[in-house]
């Protein structure tokens, strides 16, 4: 079969079954590279601190020679990393919460009511979503001191409507905006209000996009640095990317097992909420109400 | 009483477009109005804002004796069934039929019960627990109309249901809509494009065109007495054949084309045609008034309209013969509004060399043949007459 498809093409092309081999590398390749840190990380993790001092070669290959869940253990209990991650938790949960109900309904504005300007008011707010980050640390800094909201994770919620809010309401108005219309006005006649028909007919049919704003929400306040950093001083306020720059050091010896079994655990919400999260979005929600 | 009463309805959009413009119309109570016409005609605006959707920029609009203007969608007790069906996707079948009874927070017992006797009715119980996306095309379109008769409202609204249904569902549901609104006698105001379902539904139908009602009458009248040529082209399929012909100056003799036709002399005499003496007269005749003269049973001595034949469409009921004759045809379907230019096809002189077409229904048994020249047994007391500037109708069968 290879070779009389082979045989059949002109002089100067690649038989197919040579191109597939060459994508399959292909792919390979890349996977490998791409997944590479993230297993090394995992071996990291699973290595003991005695393993980490010896370094790679040797017993201690690409696959160590021990694997234990010992440094878990140690981040956890004797390196307090438990509460750090409560703080990422509540911070980032909260932003979620309050992301959604605010880009919801200016999303919602934005695609149904005809206002003068929306796409002025639209840019802007991306505009803000563009702005370089470390840009605002400065004033925001003073801002904060200045209202005594310095070394609090719970002022950092308002802060991290930055990176949530433009990018949110982006994603909502686009969504809204696809929900035919005379879903909205079948609830009006049916006897809903305005809100009655946003919160029961119109969310639940943009459930798909309100998840993904969510999730995305949740992974950019979860995963910065930059304003923890900044705003965060006392190590019991820390949200846990910041604890762990603290996590591995010591005087003699840099903990790698410790570091990247902090990276692990910071990882492991991310990655159920998208594994959760995808089978929720089920494109087909609305392909049944019309025609 | 669940009337709908439009008095002097405009709607005109803020770029200025006048989508309906002085709209009279009375629905009467447990009527069936069909609002027919082509697209943009303004139908479907008409209906938007009788349910409130769509702001009334001049006029009132009543239902039962209320003013309902400024009244919101929500309170004007009336249910809508829309084309693309708009059914909660999110929502089971019945939970889709309940909401609006949820929404004015009846008891759970009388929504349950309710929800079943529609289901019943309409032959949905076995999908209650299914979602939209689960049913068929047919199945969600009785869903919608569950959805509008649960709540026993003062007015149906329909805007083309069966638009996007397949040929054979459309007919089938056709009969079931037309059925079910006998049966539970509520108003219905229906809008279509299509003018078979106007024909075959509706008590009377409102013809509209560019947002102006051409017509407001029975099917049976709108068919043998359309009021313009507009009307006369729009209902009936295929299309009436339409050209410009000429009345001798004696008032005794029509011309179309090169042939033509003796009147009789009853139509001389009368006033009715009198002004169109020696002028351009606008001849309308329906396909299915040019039988094949060939036939049997056809009358002998009859006049006859020769035609040059392009094609014979076969349905096995009938043929549809597609001719050419030597008069111009009028573009009946996009006629002028009064006053507007015609613009016949090959203006100018009458009988200019131009063919043009017309169509023909004849038995399944002629045998008439593409290519050949055949005659069409033409009775003048078939013929409909327009006003060549006016176009309004002057006489048709019957009058």
């Amino acid at each position: 079969m290879a070779a009389s498809a082979g045989a059949s093409r002109s002089a100067g092309q690649k038989p197919r079954p040579v191109r597939r081999a060459l994508l399959y590398l292909g792919v390979i390749l890349t996977a490998l590279i791409t997944l590479f840190p993230f297993f090394w990380i995992l071996r990291t993790s699973l290595e003991s601190d005695n393993q980490v001092a010896q370094g790679v070669g040797g017993k201690n290959g690409i696959i160590p020679g021990h694997l234990g869940f010992g440094s878990y253990v140690t981040d956890l209990t004797t390196q307090h990393f438990a509460r750090p991650l409560l703080n990422s938790a509540v911070v980032a949960l909260a932003t979620t919460i309050v992301t959604i109900i605010v880009a919801s309904l200016a999303g919602y504005a934005l695609a149904r009511l005809h206002i003068r300007g929306a796409g002025a008011i639209l840019g802007f707010i991306l505009l803000a979503g563009f702005f370089p980050v470390l840009a605002m640390i400065g004033p925001l800094f003073l801002l904060l001191r200045h209202l005594n909201f310095l070394d609090n994770i719970y002022p950092l919620i308002i802060v991290y409507l930055v990176y949530t809010l433009p990018i949110s309401t982006w994603l909502l108005k686009n969504f809204f905006e696809q929900i035919p219309i005379e879903l909205e006005e079948a609830a009006l006649v049916d006897g809903a209000s305005r809100l009655q028909t946003l919160r029961k007919v119109v969310v639940p049919v943009a459930l798909p996009g309100v998840f993904t704003a969510g999730i995305l929400s949740f992974i950019l306040a979860w995963n910065d640095f930059a304003f923890a950093v900044s705003f965060l001083r006392n190590t019991q306020h820390f949200t846990a990317p910041l604890d762990i720059v603290t996590l591995g050091q010591s005087a003699f010896q840099v903990f790698y097992n410790r570091i990247d079994a902090a990276v692990v655990i910071i990882t492991i919400p991310i990655a159920a909420l998208v594994l959760i999260a995808q089978r929720r979005i089920i494109s087909g929600l609305t392909a049944g109400s019309f025609r | 009483m669940a009337t709908v009463t439009l008095e002097h309805v405009s709607k005109v959009y803020p770029n200025g477009l006048k989508a309906v413009s002085d709209l009279n119309l009375e629905l009467k109570d447990g009527e069936f109005l069909v609002l027919v016409g082509p697209s943009g005609c303004g139908k479907t605006t008409a209906l938007r804002m009788v349910a409130g959707l769509e702001d009334i920029s001049d006029g009132t609009i009543r239902i039962g004796d209320r003013v309902v203007n400024d009244i919101t969608p929500q309170e004007r007790d009336i249910a809508m069934v829309f084309q693309n069906y708009a059914l909660y996707p999110h929502m089971t079948v019945a939970e889709n039929i309940g909401f609006s009874l949820k929404l004015h927070r009846a008891p759970k017992s009388e929504i349950a019960e309710r929800v079943a006797e529609v289901a019943k009715i309409l032959g949905l119980e076995e999908h209650l627990s299914r979602k939209p996306a689960q049913l068929s095309g047919g199945q969600r379109q009785r869903v919608a109309m569950g959805r509008a008769i649960v709540r026993h409202p003062a007015v149906f609204l329909m805007d083309e249901p069966l638009s996007n249904l397949d040929a054979k569902l459309r007919v089938q549901m056709r009969a079931e809509v037309a059925r079910l609104q006998r049966r539970l006698k509520v108003s219905t105001l229906y809008v279509t494009h299509d003018q078979t379902e106007a024909m075959t539904m509706g008590d009377r139908v409102a013809v509209l065109k560019d947002g102006v009602l051409q017509q407001l009458g029975r099917p049976q009248e709108i068919y043998t007495h359309p009021a313009n040529l507009f009307v006369a082209g729009f209902i009936g399929s295929p299309a009436m054949n339409v050209y410009e012909g000429a009345l001798s100056e004696a008032g005794d003799e029509i011309k179309l084309g090169s042939q033509s036709f003796v009147l009789p002399a009853s139509w001389a005499a009368s006033d009715l045609l009198a002004p169109y003496r020696g002028k351009r007269i606008v001849v309308g005749v329906r396909p299915e008034d040019l039988p094949d003269a060939a036939q049997a049973g056809q009358p002998s001595g009859g006049q006859r309209l020769v035609g040059q034949i392009e094609l014979v469409e076969e349905l096995g009921s009938e043929k549809f013969v597609h001719f050419r004759i030597d008069a111009p045809r009028v573009q009946a379907h996009t006629a002028a509004a009064p006053g507007e230019d015609l613009g016949a096809l090959g203006k100018g002189e009458i009988g200019a060399a131009v063919l043009s077409e017309g169509v023909a229904r004849v038995a399944p048994s002629s045998k008439i043949r593409a290519g050949d020249q055949a005659s069409f047994t033409l009775d003048v007391e078939r013929l409909y007459l327009f006003d060549e500037d006016t176009s309004e109708a002057i006489r048709g069968p019957d009058s």
